[in-house]
Formats: structure tokens, C-alpha cells, sequence
């Protein structure tokens, strides 16, 4: 599958993971975006060298995943270009900081080696996080989410047209390169002669549709700004998951799960 | 160059929310004063062109490797900086939220780092510059090649910078800057000159897309600027006021980066000089200095480091008002508004 139509495939899939009438999905969207914000911003304070507390953050991404019914192995491949992101600037630490700070077994485990491992699960909790609140909610529910954080309505409106029209250009963009790679077999990518025709010719296309979408919105009584149709009231189940998630994410920052239970065992 | 959350602090994060929000404000506030209804769905299909173009990858020649447009030059040429860096921010959005390129901590970064210099900094300054006398295809390829070159230069030295001050890499920043710009020199290239091959077949197929500048210096012209020379000159001094006079309270007594070095090195915060030249110097400072070590002569108290700040001040704005006349640049101005 080429990369446009697994980006196409993607988008499809999130778009029917978040339209389910789940327990998650139920919660309103600016409980879970709260949350979010709230949990990658805690997962992201911790000190490199602490990788023992940062494993208790787990709960969060698990629990999400247990309640909502989304798949743990999707959303693992998912992290893939993430970890090799973070780990192409963490490689660095190994070699940098060599201060042995304990043993595993023969094995000298060094501080570098610790702030790389940190680096890498901080990488792995945001992405999951960020992932599972698009899983769960829909793009037109978190618009309405920053619209009642005040994000400007202009803003908000093009973040939905952009989203609404990029799986029509995308599949526009698809049909283009696929004739472009039926003309020119055995060619890797676009011949740099042909740059600017093909995309250009896509930006011309994109353009007229633009007018053509205006015209079509006035039609319908466009003055600015879309009409979101779910309006949520914010009920006491989302109250008490964004309390509730809020304490549990501050407590799993300052309290080591994983020492307590060891110290609840010995 | 989409940064992910774990490249970031979050005091570093926060702090360049901030700084993308109020680049933000300020673009809403502008495309708002355009008043164009036809712009937003506008922006919005061309957000959705980038997403997409980004996604095609173009062959680089001589090599096995590809390349793909630079978003932020493109959609200002057209849609001009203001409309072209909001539709960036929600093309940002939906990479981070969809494909979990960037992340969610780390989108006032993003936006800084691809959004801000592309726009404002490639678009803004350099492409109106260049295309000041109206456009040709020399002059597009011109400024798409440096734009998209410069902001990517400025784009890895931000990320350079963003992640070493959020202590997450060993990497002096010496070294990781050695290996961020090399590469993102190379990428700009290859970026630009897809960029100018786009622009080019538009600007032969559709010459009016291209901006120019030409309509936001019209619709200025229309109506007086609402900052006057008046303005900015009160809101400096009351700037001044406050900074000079209530927060120099607040300076700290600790020395500063410099003093601390001599003291480390030498173990006083101060270099004892010696010679006729240094003691010529000497007494002409302590004539001509009203306030010395920001204080009343003979007397700390409170007012008189409160006094000093007011003066240097005033000292600097009466000094600066004086240079703009010498060399005539407040004339200057004048005259090209009775041409016109």
C-alpha cells in the first residue's frame, strides 16, 4: 500500500474508532483533552535518571485501552517512528555520560544509558496519550473542545475545513502520482522536470475547489463560522474522570508505584 | 524537523506555547481586519493541499533519496504570512493529532520552529522584499531557494537550542548543532527548489495566486495606521517606567555571567586596572556619571536605583530619537508620504 492510501486508511480508522458509542467515547472532549495535556505534561517532568517512577505512568494508557476496547498492538506500532526520533538524539547520552550507576549482574548500567531508556518511555507514554484522544474523540469534538478554551473561531473553522477536505486531496494527490508512476515505470519518486507541473497542477485543482466549497457553504448559510452539532454538556461522569485522572496522574508524578509496593512487600 | 513531546520540557514547552499563541493572536487579528470570508475556506483547502503535497515525494537528483515541498514558504506566497502561518498551525494540528508527527507538548514548538520562520521570517520579511516590484520566475526561484533555506537554518537551530535547554541530550551544543544545520542546509535546498518549481508553474498559470505584499500595503494605505509615532513613543516610556523604575528593584545582587567568570578566575568580581590611560578614564567617568552603580552618590536607597533605571531610560530613547533625525530617517518618511 502506497504511503497516501495507508495515510487514507488511517485516518478512516480513526475516524470510525472515535464515531463508537464507547464508555471512553462518552466522556466530553474537554475532560479527555484536559487530560491529556495534563498527563503528557506530568509524564514529560520527570528527571531523566528516573526511570522507575515514569513506569507507573503506564496506567493511564493502559486503563484508556482496557475501557475503550482499543487495540494495545496498534497502538504499539504506532510508536515506532516516535522511538526512532527520540532515540536518534538519545544515542548521544551512552556515549557522553558514563558514570556507572549500578550493576545488572556483569553489566554496568551508566547514566546515560538511564536518561536514554527515560527518554525513550516519555516518548512512548506522550505518543500513546496523544493517540488514544484521537482514538476516543473525534476531530469536530475536540474543535469544539478548543472552542471552549477560547481558541479563536477562525482558527477552529479552518483546523475542520483542513480535516474535512485532506482525505479528498489526499486521494486527488494519489490518483496524480499514480499516473505520473504508470507513465514512468521503475521511477523512484518524481523526476525533479515534473516538480513543479504536478504538484502545481494539484495546488491549481485544490484552489478551484476552494472557491467552489465557499460558494457551496454560503448556499447552505455560512457566516463564518460551522455550527458544531454535538454540543455536550459537561455531566458528572466527565467531571469525575477529569478530577479523578487529574489527582491520579499528580500522585503517580511524586509517588513511586513501583518502590511502594516494594516496600509494602518486604 | 516535527519535535516529539519527550525532545521537551515542559518549561521549555510552555514557553514557546506562549510565544506561537501570541505570534497567533496577532495573525488571527490580522486576517481578521482583511475581512475576506472567501480566505478561510481558503486556507483551509490549502491546508489540506500541503498535508497532502507533503505527502508526494520527489526524486533528488544523483541521489537514491527524495524530498518533499516546504509547507510554510508555499502557503504564505499565496495566501500571504498572516493567513499562511494560522493554516500551518492547523496543518501542525492535525500532523500531531492524526500521524503523531510532533507532539502534543511539543506543538508551540513545532509551530516556532516550522511555522513562525516560514511565514513570517521566509514570507514576511524576504519573499515581499524580493517581490516588492512585482514578481518573475528568476526572482521566485530566488526567494523560495533562500527563504526555505533560511528558515530551515533558523528551524534546526531552534530545535538545537529547544532541546539542549531542556537538558535532554548530553550533546554539547557545539556538536549537535554541527550536525543539525549541515543537514537541514541540504533539505533546504532540495525544498526550496521544489517550492520555486511549484510557484513558478503558478505564477505562469495564475499570476494573480502569487502575494506580493502588494494588497496588504493598499488596504494599510487606506486607513491611518493605528500605531503612530505618538503611541509607540508613550508605550515606550511607560515600558521604561515600569521596567526601569518598579522591576530594577527586583534586579538580583548576584553577579552577572561575566563578573562571576573573573570572580572564578581571580576571586574578585572586578579587574584592578593600572596606567595613566585607565586613570584618565577613570576620573572622566566619575565626572560624567549622574548615578554611579545605578545609585544616589554616597546614598543606596531604593529611589535612587529606581532613578537610575528611569534615566538610562530616557537617556536611551532621547539618544535613539537623535540618531533616527541625523540620519534623516524620520524625514525620510515624510517626504515618501507627500510623493504619494
Amino acid at each position: 500500500m502506497s504511503r497516501i492510501n495507508e495515510a487514507v486508511h488511517e485516518i478512516h480508522h480513526l475516524d470510525a474508532m472515535a464515531s463508537r458509542e464507547g464508555r471512553i467515547n462518552r466522556i466530553h472532549p474537554l475532560s479527555k483533552l484536559l487530560v491529556t495535556v495534563w498527563y503528557i505534561t506530568f509524564t514529560m517532568s520527570f528527571p531523566v535518571y528516573e526511570p522507575g517512577g515514569i513506569f507507573g505512568m503506564i496506567l493511564y494508557p493502559a486503563v484508556t485501552m482496557r475501557a475503550g476496547g482499543i487495540s494495545a498492538v496498534r497502538s504499539i506500532r504506532k510508536l515506532k517512528p516516535v522511538l526512532l526520533l527520540v532515540c536518534a538524539v538519545g544515542i548521544a547520552n551512552p556515549f557522553f555520560d558514563r558514570a556507572v550507576l549500578f550493576r545488572a549482574g556483569p553489566l554496568p548500567v551508566t547514566g546515560g544509558m538511564i536518561s536514554m531508556a527515560t527518554l525513550m518511555l516519555k516518548g512512548a507514554f506522550a505518543v500513546l496519550a496523544s493517540y488514544l484522544l484521537i482514538l476516543t474523540t473525534s476531530m469536530e469534538s475536540i474543535c469544539y473542545a478548543l472552542r471552549l478554551l477560547h481558541v479563536p473561531k477562525i482558527m477552529v473553522t479552518m483546523v475542520l475545513l483542513i480535516y474535512r477536505y485532506v482525505i479528498v486531496l489526499l486521494k486527488e494527490a494519489e490518483r496524480i502520482s499514480q499516473a505520473y508512476s504508470m507513465r514512468a515505470p521503475d521511477q523512484k519518486g518524481i523526476h525533479y522536470r515534473a516538480w513543479g507541473t504536478l504538484l502545481g497542477q494539484l495546488m491549481l485543482r485544490s484552489i478551484d475547489r476552494a472557491q467552489t466549497v465557499y460558494e457551496s457553504m454560503l448556499l447552505r448559510g455560512f457566516d463564518g463560522s460551522f455550527r458544531l452539532s454535538k454540543k455536550q454538556k459537561m455531566d458528572r461522569r466527565s467531571a469525575v474522570y477529569l478530577a479523578g485522572w487529574l489527582g491520579i496522574v499528580v500522585l503517580l508524578r511524586y509517588v513511586s508505584v513501583f518502590k511502594l509496593a516494594g516496600s509494602l512487600l518486604e | 524537523m516535527h519535535m516529539a513531546d519527550a525532545l521537551v520540557a515542559p518549561a521549555v514547552a510552555g514557553t514557546m506555547y506562549a510565544c506561537s499563541a501570541a505570534a497567533a493572536g496577532w495573525a488571527v487579528k490580522k486576517v481578521q481586519e482583511e475581512d475576506d470570508p472567501k480566505k478561510v475556506p481558503l486556507m483551509g483547502v490549502m491546508g489540506a493541499f500541503v498535508f497532502a503535497g507533503q505527502m508526494i515525494n520527489f526524486t533528488i537528483p544523483g541521489t537514491g533519496s527524495s524530498g518533499h515541498l516546504c509547507g510554510g514558504m508555499l502557503v504564505s506566497a499565496v495566501l500571504g504570512p498572516f493567513a499562511g502561518f494560522l493554516t500551518m498551525i492547523g496543518v501542525l494540528l492535525i500532523q500531531c493529532l492524526l500521524f503523531a508527527d510532533g507532539g502534543l507538548l511539543a506543538l508551540g514548538c513545532n509551530i516556532w520552529n516550522m511555522a513562525f520562520y516560514g511565514c513570517f521570517i521566509g514570507a514576511g520579511l524576504l519573499w515581499r522584499r524580493i517581490m516588492k516590484n512585482g514578481p518573475d520566475k528568476k526572482k521566485i526561484t530566488y526567494a523560495s531557494v533562500i527563504g526555505c533555506i533560511l528558515t530551515l537554518q533558523l528551524g534546526a537551530l531552534s530545535v538545537t537550542a529547544e532541546t539542549l535547554a531542556s537538558g535532554i541530550t548530553e550533546l554539547p551544543f557545539a556538536v549537535f548543532a554541527a550536525a543539525m544545520q549541515p543537514i537541514h542546509l541540504v533539505i533546504g535546498l532540495v525544498e526550496g527548489l521544489i517550492t520555486a518549481a511549484v510557484l513558478c508553474f503558478l505564477y505562469e498559470a495564475r499570476p494573480e495566486l502569487i502575494w506580493t505584499g502588494d494588497s496588504g500595503k493598499s488596504a494599510a494605505g487606506a486607513k491611518k495606521p493605528k500605531l503612530s509615532f505618538r503611541k509607540v513613543l508613550l508605550a515606550l516610556t511607560g515600558a521604561f517606567i515600569l521596567i526601569g523604575g518598579a522591576l530594577s528593584l527586583a534586579a538580583s545582587a548576584n553577579p552577572d555571567g561575566l563578573e562571576w567568570s573573573i570572580q572564578k578566575i581571580t576571586g574578585s568580581a572586578e579587574l584592578a586596572a593600572s596606567g595613566p590611560v585607565h586613570a584618565a578614564a577613570g576620573r572622566i567617568q566619575s565626572l560624567t556619571s549622574l548615578l554611579p552603580d545605578y545609585s544616589i552618590p554616597d546614598r543606596e536607597t531604593m529611589l535612587g536605583t529606581s532613578l537610575s533605571g528611569i534615566f538610562g531610560g530616557l537617556a536611551v530613547i532621547v539618544l535613539c530619537i537623535a540618531v533616527c533625525y541625523l540620519f534623516g530617517l524620520f524625514r525620510k518618511k515624510g517626504r515618501h508620504e507627500q510623493n504619494q
